[in-house]
């Protein structure tokens, strides 16, 4: 879990910072705190979807969903099971 | 009364909100033909002022050239004002295929079709050639207009980070199981003034089987040594799927614009793009002035040479100044002042010297990226741009920025 809460975070870290400076922690709203718009949760999925080879349906990836990295951790585990 | 006073008010609040963030844009009318040398209305009702334009597209200073305004008004006289019609049903003159064919040849691409803009080319072209089953990957900041015919556009849409192609290789492999992929950018970005690595771009889309798209706007007519754009600067003609470019700026600057590129795509957006279908051919008298522009143009590279040297004396002259530009070669030359009001005080301190050029901040630009784009033309003699570097020299004392590095103009006026 805290593993793949790591992997996680440093994608979206890699992935949407453009500042070098910015914190981002686990609870970081990443949707409604306009750090990830709603057109780049298409990668954010996909990402998910091969690294844990899982098939997150669309109804089930939703804004709330993917708003930090521990309920994208959560989301990603009810998938796992 | 269906417009009731209780919807009047919703818009005048929303108005009223743009105008306390300080983002409304106000025109400024300009009471002579587009040229260095402008006579310009400012503020609404004052008094005319002759400025030298430093913000206009007018990159080959070809928007009142006589013999584009000559082939204007034979196309006015021969082929008429209008056509009231469609490309498909009755819009379609020998002079728009000989544009077409013009276009096809200069760009060294296949086939062209043209379009009322090239908004609306961008808006088109994806949903015309692209399903659910493909996937778009653009630059994080490539124009409004192809953000918004990617949209239109039923396939999946990534991004990936501002000229990176590491980031964009990884998601060229993350998206290797689609049916087609199409890598997206500017060629030259409006904004920065950069270029795209179209070279580095082109080998990575024949790595992984992915078509390639480049907005060619701000590059038609200029970059490149006989300026047929960005794809010619980085030695990659005829690799490009895809481009499209307008007429509106350095080609005549009216208006129209295409898509050019593989026959087959081309063909696609005859059959299926919308603002082809259902918008109004480009009137003959824009067909003629932009067949002779790029007689013009194929004859000699005189204009775009001229407007590389000027480039580079207006480069060196803010470089030596102290002011801090965005790197690059193209004639967008953006001056940074970071600080949003500070870039409008800067640009009407500018207007009272004489020289026209306009402050960008968020949202048009990133927060905290504010700047004076400036934009050099053909059209510009020595003297337009000596006098320009005195007044840029000259407000940049008064609000001491001069010398002054990011960190040091942003901790004196903020971000």
């Amino acid at each position: 879990m805290d593993e793949m809460k790591d992997v996680v975070l440093k994608y979206v870290i890699n992935e949407y910072l453009e500042d070098e400076d910015e914190v981002l922690t686990y609870e970081t709203p990443l949707i409604s705190g306009g750090i990830v718009d709603s057109f780049s949760m298409v990668s954010l999925k996909r990402f998910l979807e091969n690294k844990y080879k899982i098939s997150i349906p669309d109804d089930k990836a939703t804004p709330e969903a993917f708003d930090s990295v521990t309920k994208i951790v959560k989301l990603v585990n009810e998938f796992l099971k | 009364m269906a417009y009731s006073d209780k919807i009047r008010n919703i818009y005048t609040s929303t108005i009223d909100e743009i105008r306390e963030k300080g983002i409304f844009k106000q025109e400024r009318y300009i009471h002579s033909s587009q040229a260095a040398d402008i006579e310009v209305e400012f503020p609404t009702g004052s008094a005319l002022k002759k400025v030298i334009n430093m913000c206009a597209n007018n990159y080959l200073g070809l928007s009142s050239h006589p013999d584009v305004i000559k082939a204007a008004h034979e196309g006015l006289d021969t082929r008429g004002y209008g056509m009231s019609s469609v490309r498909f049903i009755c819009g379609t003159q020998d002079i728009h295929k000989e544009l077409e064919r013009k276009v096809t040849e200069f760009l060294g691409t296949e086939d062209t079709i043209l379009f009322p803009s090239c908004m609306d080319a961008n808006a088109g072209v994806f949903e015309a050639i692209l399903t659910k089953d493909d996937v778009m990957i653009s630059d994080r900041l490539v124009h409004a207009s192809i953000i918004d015919g990617i949209r239109l556009a039923p396939a999946m849409h990534d991004t990936f980070k501002h000229s990176d192609m590491a980031h964009l290789e990884e998601k060229l492999q993350l998206h290797a199981d689609k049916r087609l992929k199409v890598v997206i950018t500017d060629g030259v970005f409006s904004m920065d003034g950069d270029t795209a690595k179209l070279d580095e771009m082109v080998a990575l889309c024949e790595k992984y089987d992915a078509m390639l798209f480049v907005d060619e706007s701000h590059s038609s007519g200029f970059i490149g040594k006989t300026g047929r754009g960005t794809h010619e600067k980085y030695g990659v003609m005829g690799k490009i799927d895809i481009i499209t470019t307008t007429f509106g700026k350095a080609l005549g600057g009216a208006s129209g614009g295409c898509v050019s590129g593989r026959k087959e795509l081309v063909e696609m957006c005859r059959q299926k793009a919308r603002p082809y279908l259902f918008s109004n051919t480009i009137a003959p008298v824009v067909v003629s002035g932009v067949n002779t522009v790029l007689d013009i143009l194929s004859k000699s590279t005189e204009r775009r040479d001229k407007l590389e040297k000027n480039t580079e004396f207006w480069r060196k002259g803010l470089t030596e100044a102290g002011f801090v530009l965005k790197d690059g070669d193209t004639p967008i030359v953006p001056v940074m002042l970071f600080n949003a009001k500070l870039s409008q005080d800067f640009s009407k301190a500018l207007y009272e010297e004489g020289i026209y050029a306009i402050g960008f901040f968020f949202p048009v630009v990133p927060q905290g990226q504010a700047r004076i784009r400036t934009q050099i033309s053909a059209g510009h003699e020595i003297h337009h741009l000596e006098k320009a570097l005195e007044a840029f020299i000259k407000v940049g004392k008064k609000f001491d920025i001069l010398g002054k590095t990011k960190q040091e103009i942003i901790a004196k006026y903020g971000q």
